[in-house]
């Protein structure tokens, strides 16, 4: 096992430090820099003063070399200009020259500073992180039992009514995007003027306009049921029929099997069966498609912060790039690099773990 | 005029749709008749999801053929009076209706989403078709002669899956990018793969024959790189292959998240088929690796692939909308369906049929698809 694990480990920080580096050079193409000299120093500058701006600051020089400040194994950069003050990268807070670390990178635990926010990276990171948590927390405690139920359900007799039902809307379910989805439930659930709201108005059964907020931005604050169902909806249906159709798959394999005949002929009920016999051995490959599922989710959580204009991780992605924040997108690509890799590493290990046939090599 | 009423706009569209339901009707009525010498797509017939799923696509494919008959206003006309009108909606100085309402640029909903149809299904098959190519030409010898070839190509797939789709997009789509010419380089690289693959494909076929070999490698040779030349680079002097550099930008990034995936696939596959002793007996005759590879495995392999090229269409498409959703690489006049929705969620709780419309038409579409993918995994594995 240790060898194992040790190997995917280092492929591990082999694969993020190529993804961080090839994110750096992305980010800091001469463009990006050029905007960024303009929104920082004045959009009036000439050419020459752009270039002498993103040179008095560091940008300077190659590649690899500001990538290894970035990361914080090569000192950072100094410079003294004609009043003979000494700037650089290490040199902020209230530190001198003689009193800066020479390296500050990620790996100091120095992650820079938003140019959006206007606070440290790491902060920003760690606030929207935590309200993105609260939204992937209740998106998983829906969409795995969900997903498992339909999946198990529509497995057990293939072929079924039951099965033709569920396994259709699982199709459906694959077949819309969060985009749609998420327009189509606030249109249904969450307009004044279309879908069920108006009628439950009418009756007198919400007190409100509309049945759920069709905005999430209060949920920062405190999350209700009101203003966080659309938003996890959205992003759960969109897993739920990806993971059912696993499930089932995996389902009506076991359900051929040798050893489970043999339960039914020495005359074990149907139920007993199915939940004794069946389903452990039929959810080792959700397990895996779970967690392989998080780079998805990361992808419905950037469109669904985006759409209901939830403060977290994904919206804050979007302001970044589309602000041009260098050092935020930058963090950002880690983490969602970071988060990417780890749950193939869980993936790998827990799968080892539930199924004993499969030989360590 | 009158503002049509909801059954009224129904039927008006149904008229509005004639050239696809006269298309559907023969393509249906034809194939149903010839089924039993179609193969696998004659066996397609036999099952109700594939039968449903196809004629949804071809709905669509149908009605991007011939959108230019459907739509009954200018798809970027603009109509002072008739911003954000609801459905059915007549429009003054005319004897037609907004059928299906007028969005925030008081542009016709209707016509914006049959005029969508033509942009998607060009952009998602063409992708996706690429990404295959990619895919295969990769996939074969990594999953042939495995070693250190197969470690380098694997680590190089898992690099690019292990991006979040969307960061990826956000940093390979955007105007700054293009300065730097990173989408020309990719497309420089990736565009090469479809001239090789089918160059190989015909050499390791008619190596035997210098003669017919010169024709027909020579032949796709010219117009590969004719073609090439054009879409990359955009230096084909007739002027015929040519692509707008917002396009290729988007194109490019598609292609790019799509190819490891089928690479993937395509060597998981090959991997399984190579110990097959059909492929032995091809080593015993004396014949080319890439003889084996491409004319005695991959004919073998087309089952799943043939249903994954319809699952990843559906994904291409799913994938262009969220470009299209984020305003990543479109004009703002484009009428694709995915900044459509972009454009009409701002007012949704007031106005939805703007986003709607497309929204609808989007999921109709993948889910087709993927009907259609059932079918075929249904009727493939009957074999």
């Amino acid at each position: 096992m240790l060898p194992f694990l040790l190997r995917r480990v280092g492929v591990m920080v082999l694969t993020a430090l190529t993804l961080s580096f090839v994110v750096f050079c992305l980010t800091n193409l001469a463009p990006n820099l050029e905007k960024l000299a303009r929104t920082e120093g004045s959009v009036r500058m000439s050419d020459e003063a752009v270039l002498s701006w993103i040179e008095n600051n560091g940008h300077g020089g190659p590649m690899v070399m500001r990538y290894g400040q970035w990361l914080g194994v090569v000192p950072g950069w100094t410079r003294t200009d004609a009043q003979g003050v000494t700037r650089g990268r290490c040199i902020q807070g209230g530190l001198t020259a003689e009193t800066a670390p020479r390296y500050c990178g990620i790996l100091q635990g120095d992650w820079g500073t938003s140019t959006v926010f206007r606070e440290p990276v790491i902060k920003t990171i760690k606030d929207k992180l935590g309200a993105t948590g609260w939204l992937m927390l209740w998106v998983m405690l829906v969409m795995v039992p969900v997903s498992l139920i339909i999946g198990v359900l529509s497995g057990m007799r293939e072929g079924s009514r039951t099965d033709r039902v569920l396994s259709t809307f699982a199709i459906a379910t694959t077949a819309t995007p969060e985009y749609v989805s998420g327009v189509i439930l606030v249109v249904v659930f969450a307009s004044a003027t279309t879908g069920i709201s108006p009628i439950l108005a009418e009756w007198g059964w919400i007190s409100g306009r509309t049945l759920f907020l069709g905005t999430a931005t209060s949920a920062i604050d405190q999350i209700t049921f009101w203003n966080f169902a659309l938003p996890v909806m959205t992003i759960a249906l969109y897993g739920i029929g990806y993971i059912a159709r696993m499930t089932r798959a995996s389902m009506t394999e076991v359900m051929t099997q040798q050893y489970i005949r043999t339960a039914r002929l020495k005359g074990v009920a149907f139920h007993q069966v199915i939940l004794k016999h069946a389903l452990r051995n039929a959810l080792i490959a959700p397990f895996t498609v779970i967690m392989l599922q998080f780079p998805w989710l990361l992808n419905g959580v950037v469109i669904v912060e985006t759409l209901f204009n939830y403060k977290g991780f994904g919206w804050t992605l979007v302001q970044a790039a589309g602000n041009n924040d260098i050092q935020l997108l930058l963090a950002c690509s880690v983490v969602a690099v970071f988060v990417v890799l780890l749950t193939q590493l869980i993936s790998d290990i827990g799968y080892v773990f539930l199924n004993p046939r499969i030989r360590l090599s | 005029m009158e503002p049509l009423s909801w059954p009224m706009i129904f039927a008006k569209m149904v008229v509005q749709f004639w050239p696809v339901w006269a298309a559907l009707i023969v393509t249906v009525a034809l194939s149903l008749h010839f089924r039993r010498r179609l193969g696998l797509y004659g066996k397609l017939f036999d099952s109700t999801v594939g039968l449903l799923g196809f004629v949804i696509v071809m709905f669509w494919v149908f009605t991007a053929l011939f959108a230019d008959l459907i739509i009954t206003f200018d798809p970027i006309a603009q109509i002072s009076q008739m911003k954000n009108v609801s459905p059915g909606t007549p429009v003054p100085g005319s004897d037609q209706w907004y059928l299906l309402g007028g969005d925030h640029l008081a542009r016709d909903v209707f016509s914006r989403v049959v005029m969508g149809a033509r942009r998607v299904l060009t952009i998602a098959p063409a992708a996706t078709v690429i990404a295959f190519m990619v895919g295969i030409t990769l996939g074969l010898p990594a999953g042939y002669f495995g070693g250190k070839l197969d470690t380098g190509l694997s680590f190089i797939a898992n690099l690019v899956l292990a991006f979040p789709v969307i960061l990826l997009f956000y940093l390979l789509v955007t105007p700054e990018i293009r300065q730097t010419g990173v989408p020309v380089v990719l497309a420089a690289v990736l565009f090469l793969f479809p001239v090789i693959f089918v160059s190989v494909l015909l050499n390791s076929r008619y190596f035997t024959n210098p003669a017919r070999r010169n024709l027909y490698v020579g032949a796709a040779l010219a117009v590969g790189l004719w073609a090439y030349s054009g879409l990359a680079f955009n230096a084909d002097p007739t002027g015929i292959w040519s692509m707008d550099p917002n396009l290729l930008n988007v194109f490019v990034s598609v292609v790019f998240v799509n190819a490891p995936t089928v690479f993937r696939i395509v060597r998981g596959i090959v991997m399984d088929l190579k110990s097959r002793d059909y492929v032995a007996a091809g080593q015993t005759r004396g014949e080319g690796p890439w003889y084996i590879m491409l004319w005695e495995i991959l004919p073998n392999a087309r089952g799943p692939l043939i249903v994954d090229f319809c699952l990843r269409i559906g994904y291409t498409t799913i994938l262009l909308g969220t470009l299209g959703f984020f305003g990543l690489g479109v004009s703002p006049e484009s009428p694709d369906w995915g900044s459509t929705i972009d454009d009409g969620r701002k007012l949704l709780s007031i106005y939805p049929h703007p986003a709607v419309v497309p929204a609808l038409a989007l999921m109709s579409l993948v889910l087709g698809l993927n009907l259609l993918a059932d079918g075929l995994r249904e009727e493939s594995m009957r074999d």
